[in-house]
């Protein structure tokens, strides 16, 4: 047994009385509790009649999260049919759309979220709402850097810009703060004002930080000289362009340049009258004791990551990020222990792809975040195979586990389907385990299941389902759906059990019932013997109705010698051919009618035989023992009047 | 232009609330029932034309819900009784109305047969629901046909055992004949006024039975009828005519849930189906000439049309009946943007068009070609 990462996290249940046992029992996603006197035998006391689910994964249930669901499940299904035969380089911009797709997909849901929250009359529900939004939130903020890290995997210069947008987009409330400021009366002099500007730096927008300190220049005209200096300072910070023609060396040194001379006037005391200006000057030099002072506006680690990283290397390549990505958390962190989220980030930064999958795994309640990303980074080759005890690969065994929890939902299996199809090596199998466990209340459900079999060559569970909806059909006695299901499924042995139900239903009656369905069977009479037979034996009652006598007489003989007939129902048979018998005109051949004694004979020596064996009562031989002698005589009789007929010459 | 709004419940029905054809408007309300939910839900829509905030044209709004109600059972079934009432058919073998109260844009039940289809120990679903106000037609999973009225509770017709397997669709064929079509590839005429227990006329086709799942009839001229079923090729019927479909054309790779004629404008048709896609279909004729006279043959692969219509009428044959031949056009076009879970209904209506799938999304587009 392998060692636990975490410690399991303690449910209480709240219907158990405390002290009491508790019995158990694992479903496909939850699990089944009840109170037990766990005793093996012996009296047993009243005990509690409730049985609880357990269920660890709510957030299928969740209206607005079943979107996140539906159209990630769209989205992936599109990453699916990508073609392999380009070379990954070419399809680079096309996974990078993907996983943009799939963060607006977060992005749309979390907003939709946070209005439920504001509007929510419930403080439950709001709470609740309050915690599904902030969980989205770190999921998108991991997502993202996942993206900017491991997809684009830029190189050295345009990494610290994708970082630079990806610090931005997640810290908004700047833009919120800067449009209280910038409303008001005199922006300058605005409480949030300076911090404000501080943020612009140590985002890096300077084109916002000199407009801002313009507003401050014009106040105070006698610093003039200091704040223009700042502005062209501020002005002329390089920013790496990718698409330029510039090189990197280029730019450092460009950078180190520009970085000296900040540096002078630094030390020359230019900024030192306003307080202000120098910390901007100290931040622009990359000072991390004054970053560290700013801790509320850098607000986490890896803000205040970035910013260093802006203001000392900006030519940072992909390699040592996790060296400073190690200092800055020690750095910032008083407590020292970091959150699940923050070892995450760290780990991303570390470039360990498995580690960041192995902590969101446990961290999170649901495996949709962890299944989606590593089937689009293992399409952008990143994840080595890596064989786990049982088998298959990573992508795969975290594709099974979400498509299995989407399967215990009541809607969203559908769904399901088509991870499990793109799962190479079990999906196939978990999918005919679960699909077979469908409730099927209705014909159109089963309809829509047998579709999904069929299509996958499912043959085992076509037949399974089939007979399931054939044998529902014929206990609430529509036998013309349990005949379209044995078609379906080309079940010739439930065809003949439906016919078997007819034959009976008429020697009760004596009439058919449904002639809609008998009358109209087509080629399916051929998928049964007993089933083609029925289907003859009505067109005989046709044929006599019409008085066809003649071709009635063929077929009913047909019947018989062609052994399409069974012989139980071989009696019922000679009766009906007993008035055809007794007619005044002669309509079987004397041929026929040695073919009808035949017949006769040789139901009655099986009959002999079965009846020596068994004790059979008086009556029911007397009247077999007459009917065999009614249709004896009559057919010695109309042998006679075949014969007279048949051999008098025509004049 | 196709817009896709999830809406956390799996579509199965949705239809438009009709407009006044006197003001020649575009609908805007629209009902949608869901199916296989532990609550099942009956919503209705607004797709406002937002004229005043100054979009851009084709931008599409997204539709807004405006109320909805619990329903019990899948909505097997979906259609307006009139401007305010909407019939649903329930798995529970229940039909109800529902009526909208526009003032207070709230729904509530305002009537309920509860156990309208049943076995003798069993709910057997009510599959489709057709009504010409007050008069609603019921089918259902029992081979029953219901005739029922608005504000009456009791049922005005019953043919019990109408059929020995399910009846999936009915559709009025004149105002006391109706067509259904069942499981085992069969359309029977009924003629209500002779109240008797079997059909007057049971068409199908010869070879394989498939069941038929969808059935429309042509606006303008009543004696055709398109089907839809198992194998997802569209059927077009000549009710007059024999018992055998007069064309038969391959629509889908699965079942087609829903076919239908547009309403005002017959030479269009839509299908939709299980392999999740909608297909558009137009056809016109250009030249009248009688088909026994251009021969049987037609060079289209994907087609097969019947023996010749014999004589007469040769004018009026309809294009819909000779299928896609050399005398007739047939043009289909995909209507949604990418493959989808299945499409489970749509309703078309002026320029408009609404479906909705199992992918949990409703597709508005505002601007069909017709």
């Amino acid at each position: 047994m392998e060692e636990v990462d975490v410690e399991p996290v303690v449910t209480n249940i709240s219907g158990i009385r405390p002290g009491k046992r508790m019995g158990f029992a694992w479903g496909p996603g939850d699990i089944l509790v009840y109170e037990t006197q766990n005793k093996a035998s012996g009296p047993t006391g009243s005990g509690c009649a409730f049985i609880h689910v357990v269920r660890k994964d709510e957030d299928i249930y969740s209206p607005i999260l079943r979107k996140l669901f539906n159209e990630s499940h769209h989205i992936f299904v599109g990453l699916q049919t990508i073609k392999d035969d380009l070379p990954s380089k070419s399809k680079k911009p096309q996974f990078v759309s993907i996983s943009r797709n799939y963060r607006s997909v977060i992005r749309a849901c979390m907003e939709e979220l946070q209005q439920a929250a504001v509007s929510a009359n419930d403080t439950d529900m709001a709470t609740q709402y309050g915690n599904q939004v902030s969980i989205l939130l770190a999921i998108e903020l991991i997502w993202n850097l996942c993206e900017v890290l491991f997809i684009d995997a830029a190189p050295a210069g345009s990494l610290l810009l994708h970082l630079l947008d990806w610090v931005r987009l997640h810290k908004s409330d700047v833009d919120e703060k800067a449009k209280g400021v910038l409303q008001s009366d005199s922006p300058a002099e605005h409480r949030d004002y300076w911090d404000v500007v501080l943020s612009y730096v140590l985002q890096g927008r300077l084109e916002d930080t000199r407009k801002m300190l313009m507003k401050q220049a014009m106040l105070q005209p006698a610093a003039k000289s200091m704040y223009k200096l700042m502005d062209s300072l501020l002005s002329k910070m390089p920013f790496y362009n990718p698409g330029g023609t510039q090189t990197l060396t280029e730019f450092d040194v460009k950078w180190r340049n520009w970085h000296e001379e900040v540096d002078r006037y630094l030390k020359d005391n230019s900024f030192a009258s306003n307080q202000h200006l120098e910390v901007i000057c100290k931040i622009l030099l990359g000072d991390e004791d004054v970053l560290l002072e700013h801790k509320e506006l850098l607000s986490t680690w890896y803000y205040f990551l970035i910013t260093r990283l802006l203001y000392c290397h900006p030519t940072v390549k992909p390699t040592e990020l996790h060296y400073y990505a190690q200092s800055s958390m020690m750095m910032f962190l008083d407590s020292g222990v970091p959150e699940p989220l923050d070892s995450i980030l760290l780990a991303a930064f570390e470039f360990d792809i498995h580690q960041v999958i192995k902590d969101c795994s446990i961290a999170l309640n649901n495996w949709w975040f962890v299944a989606h990303l590593t089937d689009l980074l293992d399409h952008c080759k990143l994840l080595q195979s890596h064989n786990l005890h049982f088998g298959s690969n990573l992508r795969e065994f975290l594709l099974l586990e979400y498509a299995s929890g989407l399967f215990t939902h009541h809607s969203l299996w559908q769904c399901a389907v088509d991870y499990f199809d793109h799962c190479p090596e079990f999906g196939r199998v978990y999918l005919e385990l679960q699909i077979e466990r469908v409730p099927l209340d209705t014909e159109r459900k089963a309809l829509k299941v047998l579709r999904i079999c069929e299509e996958r060559q499912m043959s085992e569970q076509v037949r399974s389902i089939c007979k399931i909806m054939a044998m529902r059909a014929v206990r609430n006695n529509r036998l013309g759906s349990a005949l379209s299901w044995s078609i379906r499924a080309k079940d010739a042995a439930f065809a003949t059990l439906i016919s078997e139900r007819f034959l009976q239903d008429y020697c009760a009656k004596g009439t058919f019932s449904d002639l809609d369905l008998i009358d109209n069977l087509g080629s399916t009479m051929l998928l049964s013997d007993r089933l083609t037979f029925l289907g003859k034996y009505r067109e005989f009652h046709k044929l006599y109705g019409e008085k066809c006598f003649s071709d009635a007489a063929k077929l009913l003989l047909s019947l018989m010698t062609a052994k399409i007939a069974p012989q139980s129902f071989w009696m019922t048979l000679l009766t009906d051919a007993l008035p055809l018998l007794e007619q005044k005109e002669v309509i079987f051949s004397a041929e026929q009618t040695y073919e009808l004694m035949y017949c006769l004979e040789e139901l009655t020596s099986s009959l002999i035989t079965a009846a020596s064996g068994s004790g059979r009562p008086m009556q029911e031989e007397d009247v077999e023992v007459t009917k065999v002698e009614m249709l004896r005589l009559a057919l010695a009789r109309n042998l006679a009047s075949a014969i007279v007929k048949e051999g008098t010459m025509q004049t | 232009m196709e817009s896709a709004k999830y809406v956390s419940q799996k579509v199965s029905k949705a239809r438009w609330r009709p407009v006044s054809s006197s003001f020649l408007q575009q609908p805007e309300i629209f009902a949608t029932g869901s199916w296989d939910n532990e609550e099942n839900k009956i919503s209705i829509w607004s797709v406002g034309n937002y004229e005043n905030s100054g979009l851009e044209d084709g931008f599409e709004g997204d539709p807004q819900l405006i109320c909805e109600n619990k329903h019990d059972g899948d909505v097997l079934g979906l259609q307006f009784l009139d401007q305010e009432r909407i019939v649903t058919a329930s798995s529970t073998g229940a039909v109800t109305i529902f009526r909208h109260h526009h003032n207070s844009q709230t729904i509530s039940v305002s009537q309920q047969w509860v156990k309208a289809h049943h076995y003798p120990c069993d709910n057997a679903p009510c599959t489709a629901v057709v009504c010409s106000s007050p008069e609603i037609i019921t089918v259902g999973e029992d081979g029953r046909i219901i005739v029922l009225r608005a504000d009456q509770d009791c049922m005005a017709q019953v043919i019990e055992n109408a059929d020995s397997s399910t009846i999936h669709a009915v559709t009025y064929l004149r105002t006391t004949e109706i067509l259904t079509v069942n499981s085992i590839g069969q359309i029977k005429l009924w003629d209500l006024r002779q109240q008797s227990n079997s059909a007057s006329q049971i068409l199908s086709l010869s070879g394989d039975r498939v069941p038929l799942y969808c059935i429309d009839r042509h606006p303008n001229q009543q004696h055709i009828v398109a089907t839809g079923g198992q194998d997802g090729m569209l059927c077009m019927w000549d009710v007059r005519q024999g018992s055998m479909p007069s064309s038969l054309m391959e629509a889908h790779s699965a079942e087609m849930w829903e076919v239908h004629f547009h309403p005002t404008n017959p030479d269009h048709l839509f299908t939709c189906s299980e392999d999740g896609s909608l297909l558009h279909w137009e056809t016109s004729s250009h030249s009248d000439m009688p088909s026994f006279l251009q021969g049987s043959r037609n060079s289209s692969v994907t087609s097969r049309s019947a023996m010749a219509l014999a004589g007469g009428n040769q004018s009026l044959i309809s294009a819909w009946l000779n299928g896609d031949s050399s005398k007739s056009r047939l043009e289909t076009t995909h209507m949604l943007p990418s493959q989808t879970l299945s499409v489970n209904s749509l309703d078309v209506l002026g320029q408009c068009l609404v479906c909705g799938t199992d992918g949990e999304a409703i597709f508005i587009n505002k601007q069909v070609p017709v």
